[in-house]
């Protein structure tokens, strides 16, 4: 617990409603979506609009205490986790969309927006945000911006980098700041929006966000495409693009993966396919109607199975939203899920498929592999038990060869969940002994003396590479 | 797994925003309590007890996670070790849990005491004195709504033993429910009714005793085993092929018992016999298909349903009693915005907490007013008294509300020209 004056002025600021540091508070703040890590805080704040983060600052800088600042605590990455204790910062108050600017298609909103009301909302107007992690209907916007999240329609339309326009920040000094605007171009300075973006709470707490709305596309056409060889499904995602196609959504699940969404979901999947393409293409629907033959022919040339189209908006809702669950419900099959966010270019989907499952078998571990293919993202998930030190073992040196592999051929360690305290070792690995210094440099710029979510990206030992091949 | 998929389904989450007030949030307490990292003390009993039990988050977790069971075990753990209860709380679950409901001929006593206060005069005399005004208010508001209370039960009324109408499609067993036979007893006879009409033989065996869930879920668990037991015998010696429920919070422990008893070897095998034959009332008038489509009495009429949560997230009906509803002629139907959401009665919710519950009756009523219906339809004693009192409360005078059994006879038996009368 804090010393009380530092308590008494944080009440001061929220009101004793807001403030909280019962057991029961720092236990349900002591975790997030990420398995086996929990530490607890020292307490947890609910700020109600910008001053009072500023103010709350001001008092957690002069004492040199961390502050953790959290959404719905839905990421993977460990990043919400106060490993170092400290305050939470909980943005649920500050939930707000405060404009929607019709003329210029930008939306103002406060980073405690949940993300798929706020993307009902914008539809409703007849606009389109496209960034949608699996985590929307509770992930918050704030949340997506600190760690970037990605999403099923991230191949044709980016993620949320893509989106944000302009930020209100609060600095570990308490000093607020503003980044871009409702403007298309800036080139003043460095690009602290984008900076941002990603920064996973380690650079200032973000009180506003700028978002960059766009037309909603016309058409839309949903379909499956099964496989007998999980070999054909992965060639058949790097031939669509190969071709020039790129739909809005083109995912990837496994055969164990289909099975527990088909038990959650009740689809009526086939459950002897070993992998499954889920495909969207949007926009005009002509074009639409002719990718859509396009990638039915290299579906059937790479020996699909078989290849249905959706027969309406709810079905193919249904379809989305069950992979949306897949992480999930992977939990179905063993006690502990761990899922992790390798990605690779996206000629190499192929090649990365076999790598795992050669890896998973090497190391005796059950990985279940499912993903945004279209843009390279793959999630092996490992189902296995934390109560099992030794098979937590072999997991872990099976995912450490799997960010080797997603390195050497081309790829990165994280593609979407952010390095948070989970990937922290390997991030030399991908940026380099010389990267890791300039991006010291500038949290040393932002956070002098390592207040804003301490133990995370940066780790305190990195791994030593499993294998030394140039990346 | 934390994925927090649960938080936008819980009703207490949604009305306060906070991670305790969430599933993900109670099971990661029980298991700071189980690790030893917190103390269960009051704070921790009382989180426990804010949460409804609607189990909206059972059908939204992909990951299957068992919060029904985590909660109930929660709460027997903590019934067997707290000394927290207020002075009066401790003899009146006694009174209630031990003496009242395991015993059928009481609950129809106590229906007899209420049914005397009710129509000697007594209470004209309560209200008119003021006495009411000593109850907290949401009791005296309570008592308002209640119906008349009856002291015989169906089987006093009309017998156990009903043949169905026409050929005769299968024998179901009836399970009365305490609330509902004491409360509701027209809604049973008129279930009865349907049923046969609908080609099913009834057997309402008088051995059965209450369904147990307001013990199970109040921390009780090994008088929620009792009774279960004695309902197994009961429906087994009655040699059924179905046990039909009107009673979505009985239906649903009833389709639980296997995991009730899945540590008693003796009635392990009796409890899963039991349990796959639960089936809720809308169900199985769908499945007979036997039944013509209802007709709108009072033309035109609008009609919404406010589900059950425990017959929506237990029992996983849903769709039969809309499907019925749809089916009546000359009435529209308009889907309630958030009908799956629970409305606050939640067993003995609205009484033990008042605050929350009225908070999320008041959210429903909102929604259930926008619908603009004519009748608010339900499945379950306790959410039919409660939407009574959030009409009586926050409604235009415009709405009723009834038990769906109610509203489809009225429709069905007495209005068809030739009652009996099998459908083509």
């Amino acid at each position: 617990m804090l010393q009380q004056t530092i308590r008494q002025q944080l009440l001061a600021i929220v009101g004793s409603d807001f403030y909280k540091d019962d057991p029961q508070s720092l236990v349900t703040h002591s975790y997030d979506g990420t398995p086996m890590l929990q530490a607890l805080p020292d307490g947890v704040i609910y700020p109600a609009n910008t001053e009072q983060v500023s103010a709350i600052m001001k008092v957690l800088n002069t004492h040199r205490i961390p502050v953790i600042g959290r959404g719905s605590g839905t990421n993977l990455c460990g990043g919400t986790v106060p490993v170092e204790g400290g305050i939470v910062m909980v943005m649920h108050r500050m939930n707000r969309i405060l404009e929607v600017d019709l003329e210029n298609l930008v939306a103002v909103v406060q980073p405690g927006m949940i993300t798929k009301a706020f993307i009902a909302h914008v539809e409703s107007l007849g606009l389109f945000y496209p960034p949608d992690p699996s985590s929307m209907a509770i992930s918050t916007i704030g949340g997506n911006i600190a760690e970037c999240s990605g999403g099923l329609r991230g191949l044709k339309y980016g993620t949320t980098k893509d989106y944000v326009l302009g930020l209100e920040a609060v600095l570990a000094s308490g000093e607020i700041i503003r980044t871009g605007g409702k403007l298309m171009k800036d080139v003043a300075g460095y690009d602290l929006t984008k900076l941002l973006v990603g920064s996973e709470g380690t650079l200032a707490i973000i009180t506003e966000a700028t978002l960059k709305l766009v037309p909603p596309p016309k058409f839309k056409k949903t379909m499956l495409a099964m496989y007998k060889d999980l070999y054909g499904a992965a060639r058949t995602v790097s031939k669509i693009i190969e071709n020039r196609i790129i739909p809005s959504t083109l995912e990837f699940l496994d055969n164990a993966t289909v099975r527990v969404v088909d038990d959650f979901a009740k689809l009526g999947l086939p459950l002897d396919m070993e992998a499954i393409l889920l495909i969207e293409q949007d926009g005009e629907p002509e074009m639409v109607e002719r990718d859509i033959a396009r990638i039915e022919e290299i579906c059937r040339s790479e020996q699909a199975h078989s290849v249905s189209v959706a027969e309406s908006a709810e079905e193919a809702l249904k379809l989305l939203t069950a992979r949306r669950s897949a992480f999930t419900a992977l939990a179905r099959l063993r006690p502990t899920t761990i899922l992790e966010d390798a990605t690779v270019p996206r000629s190499k989907i192929a090649e990365m498929v076999l790598e795992i499952n050669r890896i998973a078998q090497k190391h005796q571990v059950t990985i279940c592999t499912f993903g945004h293919a279209g843009d390279g993202n793959l999630h092996p998930t490992a189902t296995t038990d934390a109560r099992d030190q030794e098979e937590i073992h072999r997991v872990e040196a099976a995912f450490e060869e799997i960010f080797e592999a997603a390195i050497r051929l081309g790829g990165t360690i994280t593609g979407e969940h952010g390095v948070g305290l989970v990937k922290s070792p390997y991030l030399e690995w991908k940026v380099g002994p010389a990267g890791i210094e300039v991006m010291k440099a500038v949290k040393q710029a932002f956070d002098p003396h390592q207040l804003l979510n301490p133990g995370k990206i940066f780790a305190k030992q990195s791994r030593k590479r499993v294998v030394l091949q140039h990346g | 797994m934390r994925c927090g998929f649960c938080l936008p389904a819980c009703p207490t989450f949604r009305e306060t925003g906070i991670e305790a007030e969430s599933p993900r949030g109670r099971i990661a307490l029980m298991k700071a309590v189980t690790d030893g990292l917190m103390l269960p003390d009051q704070s921790f009993e009382e989180q426990m007890s804010h949460c409804l039990g609607c189990r909206a988050c059972e059908p939204a977790c992909p990951a299957d996670v068992k919060y029904g069971q985590l909660i109930e075990q929660t709460r027997e753990a903590i019934e067997e070790h707290t000394d927290s209860h207020r002075w009066w709380v401790k003899p009146l679950r006694q009174v209630v849990f031990k003496q009242l409901f395991p015993h059928q001929k009481r609950v129809r006593l106590l229906g007899g005491a209420m049914q005397l206060y009710q129509q000697s005069g007594l209470r004209k005399l309560a209200r008119s004195s003021g006495v009411m005004k000593l109850l907290p208010a949401h009791l005296g508001e309570m008592e308002k709504v209640l119906p008349d209370a009856s002291s015989k039960g169906i089987v006093q009324k009309i017998g156990s033993h009903h043949p169905a109408k026409g050929m005769k499609i299968a024998t179901v067993g009836m399970f009365r429910g305490c609330l509902m036979d004491m409360l509701f007893t027209e809604t049973n006879i008129k279930t009865v009714e349907l049923l046969t009409e609908a080609g099913f033989e009834v057997i309402i065996p008088d051995t059965q005793a209450c369904c147990g869930a307001l013990h199970a879920h109040s921390g009780e668990t090994e008088d929620a085993r009792l009774l279960a037991r004695r309902n197994i015998a009961a429906f087994q010696a009655a040699g059924v092929d179905y046990i039909v429920s009107n009673a979505g919070g009985c239906g649903a422990i009833l389709t639980e018992y296997d995991h009730l008893l899945h540590e008693d070897e003796q009635w392990r095998e009796g409890a899963v016999w039991l349990a796959k034959r639960v089936v809720d009332i809308s169900d199985l008038l769908i499945r007979s298909g036997k039944l013509a489509a209802a007709q709108a009495k009072e033309q035109p009429i609008r009609i919404t349903y406010q589900d059950s949560c425990h017959l929506r997230n237990v029992m996983r009906s849903a769709d039969a009693p809309r499907k019925l509803l749809r089916e009546v002629s000359g009435a529209e139907y308009v889907e309630m915005f958030e009908a799956d959401r629970c409305c606050g009665s939640a067993g003995t919710y609205n009484i033990v907490q008042p605050e929350l519950a009225a908070g999320l009756l008041e959210h429903k009523m909102e929604h259930a007013n926008a619908t603009k219906a004519h009748y608010l339809l339900t499945s379950n004693p306790g959410c039919l008294l409660q939407m009574k009192l959030g009409v009586a409360k926050h409604g235009d005078g415009q709405m009723q509300v009834q038990h769906i059994v109610d509203f489809l006879h009225e429709r069905l038996v007495h209005n068809s020209p030739e009652t009996g009368q099998e459908q083509p």
